[in-house]
Order: structure tokens, then sequence, then C-alpha cells
């Protein structure tokens, strides 16, 4: 009997990774609509049968918001689609939003046992189909809470990491405001990341569904100028964990670069993404549809930002980068997808300078070839400059998608809350606890940009420790 | 939602409204301003904040129609509410006893002097203002900047009112009649700005301008309004929005501020076709 089970595991794990069928590369690059469609049924069960229901599941840990992921994926091979929706809510608020924009590669899926001898379960794909599912179904519920224990917490960022603690917070029974400057919620979700990678209708609904849990939140307030993190706690809130994102965008402060047509990647993607310029005239934002663009840099935003181009038009979109593949940080999978769509990546080049015509506009861009030297404390091989590489690129349009820096607004107006050289605060261990009692921190806004599920840990980290600092005395 | 409380065509193209936003009218200071967005489908667009009330909770901004946006708000009556206002946003002015200051507005920049007027005359400054417009038609606030200032100088491109020719030129007379003076805050249109930089920067007369580059979030995190200011970027919505003027490049900003121009067009022509302007 042992054997025969054995045997049936054997099989079971052999069956290979299933994929998920997309939109063909050369109809999706004149649509925004999302690129892979997602499981059916049937495609979810097979990949969730492949689970071979670890007794010490490591993919769990490999989770920052601990999602008990053999429980849900045993719940799919079943057919108990709702439930296994509902298993993953337990922990995580933004279900169908870590299905698709989680690294799972780098985090759960790195660790799954298959992935030693095959190819991991496809976490990620089941945790977006199961999340879909219960939405789609109209099935979403909202969990029962504690009773209301009459303390007040404001958040401050209605992004991952805020919705985060917050939908945790107010399970715990605590009066929770998120304050957001914008005037939609979700941060990155909805400003960053592009339609065709994260549809915003997802957004939506997984927002809507922290508002469901009692969460209060308040738009377009910029905490800082319209009130200080000192005036929420005289308004009585007990505790406030800033959440705020490392908004800043950094330029590589080259010559011409802000010449009409270069633009952060920030700004493109908000323009393209938050206020829908690609659907100008129809929403008023106006947005360059470049017939050359070019995107620098060789992360994810780097990408979103890439493919963005090619969906306004452009003839040529390229991505400039100034190492090779290899240490390209973006999603191989995004990377993957901009190459089929016919991004052209000009790999080992670095710009030196913007080139621009009589009315200020950019028409060229000066680059340099690179060659890998040795290692810097990165562990990455510096790029070097070669000498006498120099070329001319024509481009009518550059996104800057180098990085960002930590926003200034809300250190600036909270006196005693400490920040490193670099404007990022400054948190005493992975709680989230800052300089200043009661204030915590967590996401981009402490350790850099980051991802989405690192924002959404940190949340639920602080989120413990809130409760703790305010069940305490 | 903030709903629009009063509307008043100062002239052919200028609107005041009183707006409802309570959180905004306790905490704004003169300098500071705005974001407005109309509808779902609007842009979010900068407005700088005229004046406040504290009790009724609302603040008045002035605007001119020059788009489709600020045409569909002019459009819209009191009682009419729009989407989102945001705010108050960018460093309040420096506002200090420098002694004698002269304001300069032009055309609807004269709404955005005005606050300061009156907060550097409270801080104890003599202030001198110079306000004007392309012709008597279109001056707006006469009253108010007159009953803000010691001294009230008025000048229309045209002739048809007051001194005739441009604020720098009544500026420059000032300058000329040996009158001293120890800061110049100049608002409004971009050339009219970099004139008056023009004409007391060989007197060192330091000169503060507020810029208008177009914005999209306004909270330090897009970089559109980026500007250049003593060689070095800047980001208007969180480092200004007012500047030395004597350090910035306003080459880059009427370059930067055209990059819509076609679209912008397109926009206001669709605008006017559908409500049969």
């Amino acid at each position: 009997m042992e054997a025969e089970e054995k045997k049936a595991k054997e099989k079971r794990v052999k069956v290979p990774r299933q994929k998920m069928p997309e939109q063909d590369p050369k109809v999706r690059i004149h649509n925004f609509d999302e690129v892979p469609f997602g499981y059916t049924e049937e495609i979810a069960i097979t990949e969730a049968k492949r689970c071979i229901q670890c007794k010490e599941p490591g993919c769990i840990e490999g989770c920052p918001v601990e999602v008990n992921i053999p429980a849900f994926v045993r719940l799919i091979t079943e057919g108990n689609f709702i439930e296994a929706g509902r298993t993953i809510k337990e922990t995580n608020s933004l279900p169908a939003v870590c299905g698709r924009v989680c690294p799972q590669e780098d985090q759960c899926e790195k660790v799954c046992v298959l992935g030693k001898k095959w190819e991991p379960v496809a976490i990620g794909r089941l945790e977006r189909f199961a999340a879909d599912y219960e939405r789609e179904k109209g099935q979403v519920s909202i969990p029962e809470w504690a009773t209301p224990i009459g303390k007040k917490v404001a958040v401050v960022g209605a992004g991952p990491s805020g919705l985060t603690i917050a939908g945790d917070l107010v399970k715990l029974g605590y009066e929770v405001t998120i304050f957001e400057a914008l005037h939609k919620a979700g941060g990155v979700l909805v400003y960053g990341i592009p339609e065709f990678r994260l549809p915003k209708r997802i957004v939506e609904a997984e927002v809507d569904y922290v508002r469901k849990m009692g969460v209060k939140i308040e738009t377009n307030a910029v905490i800082g100028r319209v009130k200080t993190v000192d005036e929420l706690f005289a308004e009585g809130f007990a505790a406030v964990y800033l959440g705020v994102g490392a908004g800043a965008p950094v330029f590589m402060n080259i010559q011409g670069e802000n010449l009409s047509g270069i633009y952060s990647a920030n700004e493109y993607l908000t323009r393209s993404n938050l206020m829908k310029a690609y659907l100008f005239p129809e929403y008023d934002t106006p947005i360059v549809r470049g017939k050359n663009c070019a995107v620098i840099g060789g992360g994810n935003v780097a990408m979103d930002s890439v493919r963005t181009a090619l969906r306004l038009g452009a003839e040529n979109a390229y991505i400039i980068y100034r190492r090779t593949e290899v240490e390209m940080p973006a999603r191989i999978e995004e990377v993957h997808h901009a190459k089929e769509e016919g991004v052209q990546f000009k790999l080992l080049t670095n710009p030196v300078e913007y080139l621009g015509d009589e009315n200020g506009w950019v028409r060229g861009m000066r680059c340099q070839r690179m060659e890998l030297g040795e290692p810097d404390e990165s562990g990455r091989r510096r790029p070097v400059p070669i000498e006498g590489s120099e070329y001319v690129v024509d481009v009518d349009t550059v996104v800057v998608a180098v990085g960002t820096m930590a926003n200034p607004i809300v250190p600036a107006t909270t006196p005693g809350l400490e920040t490193n050289r670099r404007g990022y605060i400054i948190t005493k261990d992975e709680t989230g606890k800052t300089s200043r009692e009661g204030i915590y921190a967590g996401g981009d806004i402490v350790t850099g940009s980051a991802t989405v599920i690192l924002a959404m840990g940190a949340g639920k980290k602080a989120a413990r420790a809130i409760h703790e600092y305010l069940s305490s005395g | 939602m903030n709903r629009i409380v009063e509307k008043i065509d100062l002239s052919e193209n200028v609107v005041e409204m009183v707006i409802e936003a309570a959180a905004i009218a306790k905490k704004r200071r003169a300098g500071q301003f705005i974001v407005l967005r109309i509808d779902e489908k609007g842009e979010r667009i900068p407005l700088t904040i005229v004046d406040s009330d504290t009790e009724r909770g609302t603040i008045t901004i002035i605007f001119q129609v020059v788009g489709k946006t600020t045409a569909a708000l002019a459009a819209l009556k009191a009682g009419n509410f729009v989407t989102d206002v945001q705010g108050p946003l960018g460093n309040p002015t420096e506002i200090e006893n420098f002694g004698h200051v002269v304001c300069v507005g032009g055309g609807v920049g004269v709404g955005v002097i005005y606050p300061l007027a009156v907060a550097l005359k409270k801080a104890g400054n003599k202030v001198t203002s110079i306000i004007g417009a392309r012709t008597k038609d279109l001056l707006i606030l006469e009253e108010e900047m007159k009953n803000a200032s010691d001294k009230l100088l008025v000048a229309t491109d045209d002739g048809s009112y007051g001194f005739h020719g441009f604020v720098s030129a009544v500026l420059q007379n000032l300058i000329d009649a040996k009158e001293k003076i120890d800061r110049v805050f100049a608002i409004g249109p971009v050339p009219m700005m970099r004139v008056i930089c023009n004409v007391t920067r060989p007197y060192g007369i330091k000169t503060i301008v507020s810029l208008n580059p177009i914005m999209v979030d306004a909270t330090g995190m897009c970089g559109a309004c980026r500007v250049s200011v003593g060689g070095q970027t800047r980001f208007t919505c969180v480092d200004g929005p007012e500047f030395d003027g004597h350090d910035v490049d306003f080459d880059l900003l009427t370059s930067r501020l055209r990059m819509y121009l076609s679209q912008e067009k397109e926009a206001m022509e669709r605008y006017r076709c559908a409500h049969g302007g």
C-alpha cells in the first residue's frame, strides 16, 4: 500500500508545471488588457495535484506574509476553490495582487522541494486562480474580527504595506484610518504597475475588501502637509504606521535630462496607469506617444515602462541597461514578456548625454558602451565604460527608471524621527519600531524600493508589534 | 467630493471660486497650492490658494481659462462639486519683516500674489504692489491689493488704465527713483517673471518667483515639475513653488510648459465641439 502511494506521488510530481495561457504578443502590444489569462479549473487542479504536501513545508516560511500554502493548494485539488481563496485571506488581504506581481521564484517557489529535482509548484498562479475564483463568483466573505477595543491607529499610505497592516489591525479590533496622498488607494499598485500586468479592477476589489473589513481610507490626505504625524497623535491616534513608499524619482544628473520628452518612470507610469493617459482624449491626462522610446534601467519598473511605450505605439522601444541580462533585477518572466513583444535590449550601454532640438525636445541620446569589471559591494560585476565607444541613439521619448529615493515630506515634518543619510526612515528592528515612540514604519520608506510582498511582510510584522505596544500598558 | 460655494467671474477668462475644504483652509499658508480634479476622467491640475475662511471651512482659488480642464471648471456653478481637492501643497512663502517689499503680479498671477501681500504686510513690511494686465477689463483684485498694500501701482499693456506699459517698467521706475527695495516677489506669466528678474538682477535685489510647471502627483513622486535652479534640478512641488528668480532657468520652464501643446489643443477643440463653443 505504502509503495503504491509512493508510486502515485512520483507519477504526480513528474507532471510538468502547468503553463498559464496568455495573449498572443502580436495582439497584446496593441492593447492594455492583462497578458496571462489565468488557469482554468482543470489546469489549476492538475497543477495543485503536483504538490506533495510536505510535512514541514518550506514554502510557508518562504512567504513574507506566511500564507498556508499547502492547505490552500490541497483545497484546490479537492475542487474547493472558494475555501482555498479564503484560506489565503487568513493571512493575506491582497491575494489576487500577490498572485500576479509577487516574485514567487525568489520566495515560496524557490524553496519548494519539487524545484530541487523538477519544477516547483506554480504557487503564484494557483494563488491568483483561487483569489480570482472567489471574487468572480461573488463569494468574497468578510472575516469576523475581534470586538472593538476602542483604540485608534493611523496608517500613512494606502500601498501594499499600509493596506496589509490596516487589515491585520482591524481584525484585532482596532479602529484604523489610512491616509492616502493621492485620490485613489493602492499606492504603487494603482500608479505604478500597468493594467496589462495588474488590472486596476482587481486592485479596486481588494482595496474594497479592506474597506469592508472596517478600515477607513481618507484619500487626498497628504500627511506632513494637511496634518502632521504629531497632529494625528493629538487627534487621538494611539500609534502611527508610516508606509509612505520610496516615491521620489532618481535622475542620473546628466546633460539634457530635463528636456521635454524625458520622463521619470514614476511620471510615465502614473500618467498611464492612475490617470489613464493611454485612453486620452477620453481621459484628460495626456502622455507622449513616442516613435522611438528608450527606457533606462533593468528592473521591473523599466520593463513596465518599455512595454507601456510599445502599447502607446512606439515603433522602437529600447531597454538601455549598463550591465548584462544576468545582472538585470527584473523578473525573468517580465524580461521574457518584453522580448516576446519586440522590445530591443541594448545591454552594456549607458546614456551620457541627451541631445535636444530647437524646441527643447529630446531627439537623441549619446550612449557609451560598457564592459564588466570586478564585482562591487553588491557582488555584481561593476560596469566600466569603454573609452571612445560613444554613439548616438535616435529617440523622441525617454523614461528614466533607475530607481527611487525617499520622499521627504513626512520625515521633514516629524521631529525626532530618525532617517539615514539617504532619507529612509531608520527602524530599530524588523517590527518597524522607529526612534519615536508609537511611530512604526515599513515598506519602501525603510528598505528603499523593493517588492510588493516585502512591503506587505513589513506591514504584517508591524501590526503584531503595534498590537503588543498598545496591549501593554 | 468638494462643494463649490461661490463662483464669481472676475473678467472674461478669469474665475474666482470658493470651495469647501475645511482641513486645507485650517492649515494653508500664503504661497501654497492645491491639486484639483474635476471628475473621474479629469486631470490633476495645480492651483494656488488665494484665500481661506476657517469658519466656513472654505478656500478661494482664482484661475484663468487656458485649456479644457479650466474651461470645464469655469462651467461649474455654485452648488456643484469637484471630485478631489488635495492640499495644501508646496512650501509656504518665507514671510519675515524684510523692510520694503515690492509685490509684482501680472494677469491671473495677481490672485497668487495677493495672499503674499497680505502676509507680508501683517509681518510689518512696507508693501508696494504693482499689478498689471493686458487691458483694464482683465485686471483683477485691484481693491483687495490696494487694501493689502501701502502703495498700489497699476499698469496695463494697452494703456487703458493706469501706467501704459508693463509692470517691469513700473518697477524700473521705482528703482530709478532710488526707492530702497529689500525684496521683490514676482508672480505672473513666465515672460513677466523673467523680465522682472532681469530688472532686479543688476541691483542685487533678491527676487522671489512662484513657478507653475506641469504637475501630476504634486507630492514629490513623479518629477514632472522639475525645474533647473542654480544649475540644480529641483522639484517645484516639494522644493518650491517659490525660488530665487535670479537662479531659475526660464528657458527650460518655458519649453517644458509646452510639452503637451498639441494634446491640449486637441482636448480643447473636442471640449468646444461638445459644448457648442
